[in-house]
């Protein structure tokens, strides 16, 4: 099943390898390697890891699940027109989409042509091209996939939802109670992310990376500083190294514990929302007063952390891993035991394990329909090759296997937390913060891939001999999780959708950029 | 279950208690709000939330409200779903483009008297988005702001201080 020959093998026939990118390799092909590439991606099983533009070039990066190998592929395009992904990889087309609407490459023979991000309101076309281009006159309404039947009717939901939460439009088909099709049209929290980090110094640009998606403001920042660190081939002190770790499994934890309460909450079990949020707040509190910051935001810099622990952190973090010890469980039983909440989710918003194959989904919403699969493991990243953990996995693929992964995973946080808080190394000889200073003089393209609460997320940086942003592309996970919920949600009633919604949590902002 | 009910019953109360209105608040909001509208609205306020480029950093604080800790519905503001029901609407973001014509239709979708609130360092300047082809924020180049809220995010205490000025200031005297 994993190809006849090696992701290796075949980019070695087809391409020739680019001087340094690190710390995996880089390969640009011609249009005809290109299309080689499409014919093995066929027989193949590699996962697509990102696909992104600049103004002549697409690029996209591919991992071979079996061996953990890694590459990323470049396709020069002069004129502007690639040969599409989206049939080999569905996962590709949003992703193409987005790279024609903010670079204008055409994807040829793709599988959705219809624009994404762009939604005629930027006063400009295609703006990160080398030529931006007059709005269209007059744009029309973008056209939903059209559905027909008997007895259908249609509910446009969005983009201002009725609850605290991010906007995004979703058009449901639905034949009385029954949803037969949703389609998602996201792109509204669109703020330009990736052209406001071109030509910005590191410092400047990683502000923005921890804005690409508050709820996982620490994971984004990992994987913005190690792309950068990868990128000038520096490494960072032990202990920021362990620190990162640390603010990376509270991040989880706290997401987590809100969403497991909310998706009860939606169930309209309150009680348990009322006592996780609790939970919540107390996690958001230690990691303030270890790190100055309730969410962490700005603490994991390019060159090691802006903050170090503080000499009572390791005492605060360790009463934090007891009190949830003590009152999670509880809950997790009552959770378990509430006939009518196993109604709401057990084998409601099944996602098959086929389909989050097929798109490469991570995260919970992977791991609950059987995909093995977590960056802090494969590749994996200091320093969790020295600490003991274990990937929870479940195959129903239901609200309830998300909820249990996530419930998992929170004991798993615990235990990693008292782990790294009781083996933090000491500060290194001679510095007096965790962190170094970046050096400039020398340029560099680095990638990363970081395990957030939410699945893996991709950076990929270009910076200049002054350690400036040229190209940033940051795949937050939500790409290959929200084809995923217009899959789940077929079949169920449209009042199981916050249900759905809320156990996927997909990130608009990460998404939309 | 029966035990946790107990035990929440004897614990007494985890709702801390409020901080003061803040007086930057006060003071901005000061003559903003006419006798009539005071007496409309007396001691309740109704808020819409809307997230128009937010990094949703702004919206997990304000979710942080109505826990338990903070408990935001025990003096008498509480978030609705609809404009329509709203006295207030709370923009977070740095109003994408494609959000702005959203976030006008929902100011519009709500009925006088009402405040617009600007929360974060987004919607209160722009932040670091200001000035990119793709968001025309802060806010007030957008629509009229009555209070703002700044931080990034703005703590749980900072927008209930912020809030109960606003609320302070609509109260009938
Ligand atoms: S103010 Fe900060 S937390 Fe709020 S939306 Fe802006 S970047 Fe996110």
């Amino acid at each position: 099943m994993y190809g006849e020959e090696p992701l290796f093998g075949l980019l070695n026939r087809v391409g020739t390898p680019v001087e340094g990118h690190r710390p995996w390799p880089r390969y640009r092909l011609g249009r005809d390697g290109w299309l080689r590439l499409i014919e093995g991606l066929a027989g193949n099983a590699w996962s697509l890891l990102g696909l992104w533009g600049e103004p002549k070039a697409v690029h996209a990066a591919f991992r071979e699940d079996f061996s953990g190998d890694v590459a990323v592929v470049s396709l020069d395009c002069p004129q502007g027109r690639f040969p599409s992904l989206s049939a080999v990889r569905p996962a590709a087309n949003r992703l193409e989409r987005a790279a024609h609407d903010l670079y204008g490459l055409t994807a040829e023979r793709t599988t959705d042509p219809r624009p994404w991000l762009d939604h005629d309101a930027w006063g400009v076309r295609r703006p990160l091209s080398e030529q931006p281009a007059a709005p269209v006159p007059n744009p029309g309404p973008y056209t939903f996939l059209p559905v027909e039947g008997e007895g259908l009717h249609q509910i446009p939901v969005g983009p201002v939802h009725a609850g605290i939460i991010e906007p995004g439009h979703f058009r449901f088909t639905a034949n009385g109670e029954t949803v037969v099709r949703l389609e998602e049209r996201l792109g509204y929290v669109h703020r330009g992310v990736e052209g406001l980090m071109q030509g910005r110094p590191v410092t400047e640009a990683a502000k923005l990376a921890a804005r690409i998606s508050g709820d996982a403001t620490v994971a984004h920042s990992l994987a913005f500083a190690r792309a950068v660190e990868a990128a000038l081939g520096i490494e960072v002190p032990a202990r920021a190294v362990w620190l990162r770790a640390l603010m990376a499994e509270l991040e989880r934890i706290a997401n987590h514990l809100g969403d497991i309460g909310a998706i009860c909450n939606d169930a309209a079990f309150a009680f348990m929302l009322a006592q996780t949020s609790q939970l919540r707040e107390r996690v958001l509190r230690t990691a303030d007063a270890c790190f100055g910051h309730r969410l962490m935001m700005d603490r994991v810099i390019p060159g090691g952390v802006a903050s170090d622990l503080p000499e009572r952190g390791a005492g605060l973090l360790l009463e934090l891993v007891a009190e949830l010890r003590k009152r999670f469980p509880p809950l997790v039983a009552i959770y378990d035991g509430k006939a009518s909440l196993q109604d709401r989710t057990v084998t409601t918003g099944i996602v098959s394990a086929d389909l989050v194959t097929r798109f490469g989904a991570g995260g919970h919403v992977g791991r609950a329909s059987g995909r093995d699969q977590d960056a802090r493991r494969s590749p994996g990243y200091a320093p969790y090759d020295e600490l003991a953990f274990e990937v929870p996995v479940l195959t129903e693929g239901d609200v309830n296997a998300r909820v249990w992964v996530r419930i998992r995973e929170v004991e798993q946080s615990l235990s990693l937390i008292e782990q790294i808080v009781v083996r933090l190394p000491a500060i290194s000889r001679g510095l007096d913060h965790p962190s170094i200073p970046l050096e400039s003089g020398r340029g560099g393209e680095g990638m990363a891939l970081v395990e957030s609460f939410r699945g893996e997320i991709l950076t990929w940086v270009r910076l200049d001999a002054e350690g400036v942003v040229t190209r940033c592309h940051p795949r937050d996970p939500s790409w290959f999780q929200w084809p995923l919920l217009e899959a789940a949600i077929g079949g169920n009633i449209v009042a199981d959708f916050p249900l759905c919604n809320k156990s996927f949590n997909c990130s608009y902002a990460g998404h939309d950029l | 279950m029966l035990k946790h009910i107990l035990t929440s019953l004897t614990g007494g109360p985890v709702t801390e208690a409020a901080p003061a209105p803040a007086d930057p608040a006060l003071a901005e909001l000061a003559g903003k709000l006419d006798k009539a509208a005071k007496a409309r609205l007396g001691r309740s306020l109704s808020i819409r939330e809307v997230d128009a480029g937010s990094c949703n950093g702004c919206e997990l604080e304000i979710h942080a409200l109505n826990n338990p800790i903070y408990d935001l519905e025990r003096f008498g503001i509480r978030f609705v779903a609809s404009p329509r029901h709203a006295d207030v609407l709370l923009v977070t973001g740095p109003v994408a483009r494609n959000m702005r014509e959203a976030l006008v239709r929902t100011w519009d979708a709500t009925p006088g008297p009402k405040w617009l609130v600007a929360c974060g360092d987004c919607a209160v300047s722009g932040g670091l988005f200001a000035g990119g082809y793709a968001c025309d924020g802060p806010v007030e180049q957008v629509l009229p702001v009555d209070l703002r809220i700044p931080g990034c995010p703005p703590r749980p205490t900072d927008l209930l201080a912020g809030l109960l000025a606003l609320l302070e200031t609509s109260a009938a005297r």
